[in-house]
């Protein structure tokens, strides 16, 4: 190496998180499917959240797996005084499933 | 209410054990009834950290399979009496803990304590996994070095599946706890970073805990360093993760690099 390098080296640490980041890439699909219905569940549920208040005793969440595929049941009630059509009692529901 | 946290890394060496004892006393400190657990069957040190060894008599298995009660094992800190001790059994192996007698034990402690803490052994095995089963939240401890982080994001895949809270589709909250954080490496481009890290893992940062002669002096005494006087940055850093875990609103403040002669003599060479 020479004497100029050695001044200008800035250490190994942005290739360990290159390195990283492309390791963590490939390992998270490969353990993936198994957590994709927990990653689902809990965006699909932050993306509710964006629009409306929910009370967290208000929310029924069911995950099954089973076999090839996996299903994920969201049931959330929402107030009615949060929707503008003003259905006296309103349930959303959301249904995902993964294979 | 009462709230289970498992520290946990998958690495070994990391600084769970030292992590342990050093939030439990914080918050110990505060008048919260805390109980710490040593997971780790047959290799425990919790009691050692805690200057607790000769006092262990019955231990964590004695009660899980109901050959004593939970008050004959509990270990109550000399220094602070809020601060409790569930030891490890370091005799038998780790086969002998069933989920059975684990969900009763936790759930036992959940009735007289504020946290209970449970300090998970290394790997992602039997006793990783009954550490980790019936916690409401997660300490996920990580070096700034690559298989330290690597084994977190494994980790955090086994918290976001294998716990009863995400079995029964409920959130299990984890925050990362970094350790042996040096600066002056970090700003030298020789260390990830703290964005590194979080960037990578992507789970909030409960606190920044820097390299410190302070916490191996800690426990050659068998004093943590929260409890132990020390007025050093890793204890303050450990106070301040304590008081963010009960729910403070406490900024981050980022370990300053040490200024040494030479450094202030010469100034640092760019950022």
């Amino acid at each position: 190496m020479s004497l100029f390098r050695l001044f200008k080296s800035r250490g190994a640490a942005p290739v360990a998180r290159e390195r990283l980041q492309i390791l963590l890439a490939h390992e998270r699909v490969a353990l993936g499917p198994r957590d994709l219905v927990a990653i689902l569940r809990d965006e699909l549920l932050a993306t509710i959240k964006r629009h409306v208040e929910i009370d967290p005793e208000k929310v029924k969440v069911t995950m099954e797996r089973a076999g090839a595929y996996s299903t994920l049941e969201i049931d959330v009630e929402i107030p009615c005084d949060k929707i503008d059509a003003g259905a006296s009692r309103s349930v959303a529901s959301t249904q995902a499933s993964a294979a | 209410m009462s709230k289970v946290i498992v520290v946990t890394s998958g690495k070994g060496g990391v600084g769970k054990t030292t992590s342990t004892a050093s939030i439990g006393a914080a918050l110990a400190q505060s008048g919260q009834r805390v109980c710490v657990v040593d997971f780790d069957v047959g290799l425990r040190n919790l009691d050692l950290v805690l200057g607790a060894e000769r006092r262990v008599v019955y231990d964590f298995i004695n009660v899980a399979q109901g050959d004593a009660k939970l008050t004959q094992a509990l270990i109550r800190d000399k220094r602070v009496d809020t601060l409790h001790l569930l030891a490890a059994s370091q005799t038998r192996d780790k086969d002998a803990l069933s989920s059975e007698g684990v969900e009763r034990v936790i759930g036992e402690l959940r009735m007289s304590f504020d946290w209970v803490i449970c300090d998970s052994p290394a790997g992602i095995e039997r006793g990783a996994l009954l550490a980790m089963r019936f916690a409401d939240q997660a300490i996920v401890v990580t070096n700034p070095e690559i298989s330290s982080v690597r084994d977190s994001d494994r980790i955090i895949g086994l918290l976001d599946s294998r716990t009863r809270r995400a079995e029964s589709g409920e959130r299990i909250d984890k925050q990362l706890l970094l350790t042996r954080f040096d600066p002056a490496r970090s700003n030298r481009g020789e260390m990830l970073s703290i964005a590194d890290v979080l960037d990578i893992l992507s789970i909030p940062l409960l606190g920044v805990i820097p390299e410190s002669e302070e916490v191996l002096r800690a426990s050659n005494l068998g004093a943590p360093v929260t409890i132990n006087g020390s007025a050093g940055p890793a204890g303050r850093a450990y106070r301040e993760a304590a008081r963010r875990l009960a729910g403070e609103t406490v900024p981050v403040a980022i370990p300053d690099e040490k200024k040494t002669f030479l450094n202030r003599l010469f100034g640092r060479r760019a950022a």
